[in-house]
């Protein structure tokens, strides 16, 4: 953790409630999601299936008690959580640290 | 069989029974050995004769009927030759002549028709029966008819429109659909019957005078027990004289029975059975191993039969002759139900109690009409048929139960009682559901158990149960339900897990309360925080019950991907942009202009199916800047990434066109700019031609119009896609504003009760009643509905706002269009692109490994 290098994103109410933006750290493009109770979560934006940056711009909601987002292309749910697709166990995208400073967010290095 | 050689088969009549044979040589593979040859006699394919009096239902409503809506089969090996008549078998050379009708414009002495001769390998015989009109004098008076064809309804019809009264000579099956016809033409009815009662084959004379109740109650005059002695009038009919009374009447309908088309066979030497039909084997082969009879002209064991089910099991049987396979005919179930002006009637099994020693249950309020009864085996075990008049809802269970023998219950009186639960006994898996497909329970089950069918008209698909004359449907539905409650899985129409509630039931709840709000309506009706398949269904039911634009923080977060961005995500995480082009019409400066944007960002160009023009390649942080300059030159939104209207195609109809009787294009841009923006269950099209050639394929669409002399018919239900259908008849020769209210009515129904992803053919297939439950609904505003409906399409069209120009006077919503939030300036570095034909591809984006650490 001490090796994190934070990168400032956006301000909180920039991220919708239940909607996502995407940011560029280090190079990556990472997904910042804000759930429905405020919970801020960051993912590898690419979607894996198909290849394209775009898991930002999908719908979040729940699956059970995971808080997910369901790909805007084939429309498989990720855990905001974990990165585990949750419509195939083989499938997983990076996770990131999120840390939220004076209304800021911050996101970290892969985690 | 000689092999290596295409054989050759001929098909004599296109009637159902031909039709059907046509379509199993096909689906078993017949035609990969055979070519086969279908002569037709009448103008047209073959049409559902079974549903005939249904044609005055909709006028110009042939297709409607159609068997064969395209006029062709799909597999090129089955030739159809309509419009012509086989004159001659020739036995022994295997040809038959065929003579074609003269064209139409030529006189007949020099065009007299073509004459050809063609070869067969197989013959089969589907000439079908001719009405028998009984040797009644004066019965060849003008204002006679006989009741078999669409020309002859539509002479009916024709002579109704200056009479005041018909009469129907013969009241079996046949005479009471015709007098549901004539009552349907708004004459005053009689229908007279020799024997001592109505339907004399299937009822007994409790069971014909209760339908005689029933039917007079409709205002149909029944004369039974009495012989028609002379049509009176000198050339045009004025009268019909009875034995013991006259009655005045301008038309005459022969229903007095069919005889067997056997002409044919008797010309080539086949042999005929004593009382008519060509007489066939088991394999319905005639005396000529070449030549096969089905339909009602065959005669299997010297017996016609003249149900649609036994000829279509005989056609499947020739079918599988030829494929050398072991089917047999040796009878069939004669039982019939049906829906008799309005009244259920149903006989089967032995209804007259013939069996020795044979036992009667009777049932019967005369108060409410209702007459049912059983015939039990004389130790009371078995039941061997019955017959019901006034509710025939246990024909689904009493049926089979004739045919399976299953024991009876100790009170089989249980089985006809009112509010009977013997109904819920258990039907056998043999027993036959759908007796017109030959489909029984166990092939119901196995197509809901092993082949996926979730609801009827799946099943319908799959199995062609109910399909034909529909009287099983609901049986086929309680299978279905019984099928799922028995393994424990709970037919869920909900949603997702989120929702309980159907959509229909969640666009009820949205309109009652008011909702706006995703939260409100979860918090109240659901659980969770919704998923891509809720949030966006309400998403589409709250634009269709206001006109917010989709991008209100309210519910931008509920769109789906295309709606969110206002336009079509491809593969490479790019959008595609299409100005809106309504009914196709364009001017050469917004051609250009088109094209300019195009140049100028890049973008890969393509016409569409729906004539207009794509934009693929656009970066999503690119959309506003082309929306701009499109919005600019006078183009809005298309809407081609929504569950929408698409676009509304037109042909170039009368304005140029020199066949086109009325203006499609105006009709169609119209139509366009009246429905665009409309959410909807599913993405909508439309359709308009100029003349019935049909050239914008208006048929294959949600819903389309086609130009007639008088005015437009409106067609509903067609699609393309992976299971394409062809739209049926709403209703005919509507003026414009007719058409447009019963359009607005279809299309805010559908919004209203389809469900999610449903488009309009299957919404309206598995709605109870099928298309007629929305003509009932539309045309007839038989919920009262139609009031209520337009003023809902009012509110939308009033409230459309073109959501490109609406996005682009709002910075708030312009706000999401960015590449990265925190480098606005970075373009997507993973969106590349290669040349192809001069012009961009996308380059796959690499894709990342699977299980990438976490």
């Amino acid at each position: 953790m001490t090796s994190l290098t934070w990168t400032a994103v956006c301000p909180l109410d920039a991220i919708p409630l239940e909607g996502g933006v995407a940011a560029l750290v280090d190079g990556s493009a990472v997904a910042v999601f804000r759930t429905h109770d405020g919970a801020v979560f960051a993912i590898g934006n690419v979607d894996p299936f198909s290849g394209a940056s775009v898991l930002s711009r999908g719908i979040v909601g729940n699956r059970g008690d995971a808080p997910v987002v369901s790909s805007p292309m084939y429309k498989q749910a990720f855990d905001l959580r974990t990165g585990q697709c949750l419509d195939d166990d083989s499938v997983r995208v990076p996770t990131y640290e999120v840390s939220v400073v004076d209304g800021v967010v911050h996101v970290g290095g892969a985690g | 069989m000689v092999t290596g050689k295409r054989q050759r088969i001929v098909v004599v009549g296109h009637g159902m029974v031909g039709h059907r044979f046509a379509q199993a040589a096909v689906e078993r593979g017949l035609t990969e050995t055979h070519d086969v040859l279908v002569v037709g006699e009448e103008p047209r394919a073959a049409y559902d004769r079974v549903a005939l009096t249904s044609w005055f239902g909709h006028p110009d409503g042939a297709e409607g009927l159609s068997l064969l809506p395209g006029g062709e089969y799909d597999d090129p090996r089955v030739r159809l030759v309509l419009d012509s008549v086989v004159t001659e078998v020739d036995r022994d050379a295997r040809t038959v002549t065929v003579v074609s009708p003269p064209s139409a414009a030529g006189d007949l002495l020099a065009d007299p028709g073509a004459v050809t001769v063609h070869e067969y390998d197989v013959l089969v015989l589907a000439t079908g029966a001719a009405p028998f009109v009984p040797p009644v004098e004066g019965r060849g008076k003008a204002g006679c008819f006989v009741y078999r064809t669409i020309e002859d309804l539509e002479a009916i019809r024709t002579a109704s429109e200056t009479a005041t009264s018909g009469v129907v000579i013969g009241g079996g099956l046949l005479g009471l659909e015709a007098a549901n016809a004539l009552v349907q033409l708004g004459l005053d009815t009689h229908v007279v019957e020799m024997a001592p009662r109505l339907m004399p084959v299937q009822l007994d004379a409790a069971a014909g005078s209760t339908l005689v109740r029933h039917v007079e109650r409709l205002g149909v005059k029944v004369h039974t027990g009495v012989v028609t002695e002379e049509i009176l009038g000198d050339e045009q009919v004025t009268g019909v004289r009875l034995a013991d009374r006259e009655i005045e009447t301008q038309v005459v309908v022969f229903s007095a029975g069919i005889r067997p088309r056997d002409a044919l066979a008797r010309e080539c030497d086949l042999e005929v059975a004593p009382r008519g039909g060509v007489l066939v084997d088991e394999q319905c082969r005639t005396s000529d191993p070449h030549v096969f009879a089905i339909g009602e002209c065959a005669a299997p064991g010297g017996t016609m039969y003249g149900l649609v089910a036994p000829g279509y099991a005989m056609a499947e049987v020739v079918v599988d002759a030829l494929l050398d396979g072991p089917g047999t005919f040796t009878g069939a179930d004669m039982s019939t139900k049906l829906k008799l002006l309005g009244v259920d009637v149903a006989s089967f099994g032995d209804a007259f109690a013939a069996t020795d020693g044979a036992l009667e249950l009777t049932y019967s309020d005369a108060v409410a009409g209702i007459y049912k009864k059983l015939v039990v085996s004389e130790d009371g075990t078995r039941l061997l048929g019955g017959i019901l008049v006034g509710d025939a809802s246990a024909y689904g269970v009493l049926r089979p139960m004739v045919s399976s023998g299953i024991a009876l219950p100790d009170n089989p009186e249980q089985l006809i009682l009112p509010a009977s639960s013997g109904v819920q006994l258990g039907m056998p898996d043999e027993a036959q559901v759908c007796s017109c497909n030959d489909v029984t329970k166990a092939d119901i089950l196995h197509a809901v158990a092993e082949q996926g069918c979730e609801d009827v008209a799946a099943v319908k698909q799959c199995t062609r149960a109910g399909s034909t004359c529909g009287s099983c449907v609901a049986t086929v539905k309680n299978i279905i339900e019984d099928h799922f409650a028995s393994v424990g899985k709970v037919v869920d129409k909900g949603l997702c897990e989120h929702f309980r509630l159907t959509r229909q039931e969640l666009f009820d709840v949205v309109a009652v309360h008011g909702y706006r709000r995703f939260d409100d309506i979860v918090e109240a009706h659901g659980t969770g925080r919704g998923c891509d398949i809720c949030k966006p269904a309400i998403a589409s039911i709250l634009a269709s019950q206001t006109s917010t634009h989709i991008l209100e923080p309210a519910t931008a977060e509920l769109q789906d991907t295309n709606d969110k961005y206002l336009g079509n995500i491809q593969r490479n995480g790019t959008y595609s942009v299409v100005p809106r082009i309504p009914g196709g019409e364009i001017t050469p400066e917004k051609l250009i202009v088109i094209g300019e944007v195009a140049r100028d960002f890049g973008l890969y160009t393509k016409i569409t199916g729906g004539q207009r023009i794509d934009l693929f390649g656009a970066r999503m942080e690119q959309l506003p800047v082309i929306w701009k300059r499109l919005v600019d030159a006078g183009f809005e939104s298309g809407h081609a990434y929504g569950k929408s209207l698409r676009t509304v195609k037109s042909c170039v109809g009368s304005t140029w066109c020199r066949y086109g009787v009325q203006d499609s294009v105006g009709l169609a841009i119209a139509l366009e700019l009246r429905y665009r923006g409309l959410r909807s269950p599913h993405k909508l099209k439309g359709g308009v031609s100029g003349c019935a050639r049909e050239c914008a394929e208006a048929r294959g669409k949600d819903f389309g119009v086609i130009a007639t002399e008088k005015g437009w018919n409106l067609y509903v239900g067609g699609n393309g896609g992976a299971t394409p259908a062809h739209a049926r008849l709403l209703a005919g020769d509507l003026d414009t504003a007719t058409l447009v209210a019963y359009l607005d009515r279809f299309l805010m129904y559908y919004v209203r009760t389809a469900d999610r992803l449903q488009r309009t053919s299957t919404w309206i297939d598995q709605l109870e009643g099928g298309l007629d439950r929305v003509r009932e609904v539309v045309v007839e505003d038989s919920l009262g509905l139609g009031a209520e409906l337009e003023a809902e399409m009012a509110r939308h069209v009033g409230g459309y706002e073109d959501e490109w120009r609406a996005t682009l006077e709002d910075p708030s919503k312009l706000e999401r269009f960015v590449s990265f939030v925190n480098a606005p300036g970075t373009p997507d570095p993973t969106i590349a692109f290669t040349t192809e034909r001069d012009q961009i591809q996308p380059i796959a984006p690499a894709l990342i490994p699977v299980g990438a650490p976490a």
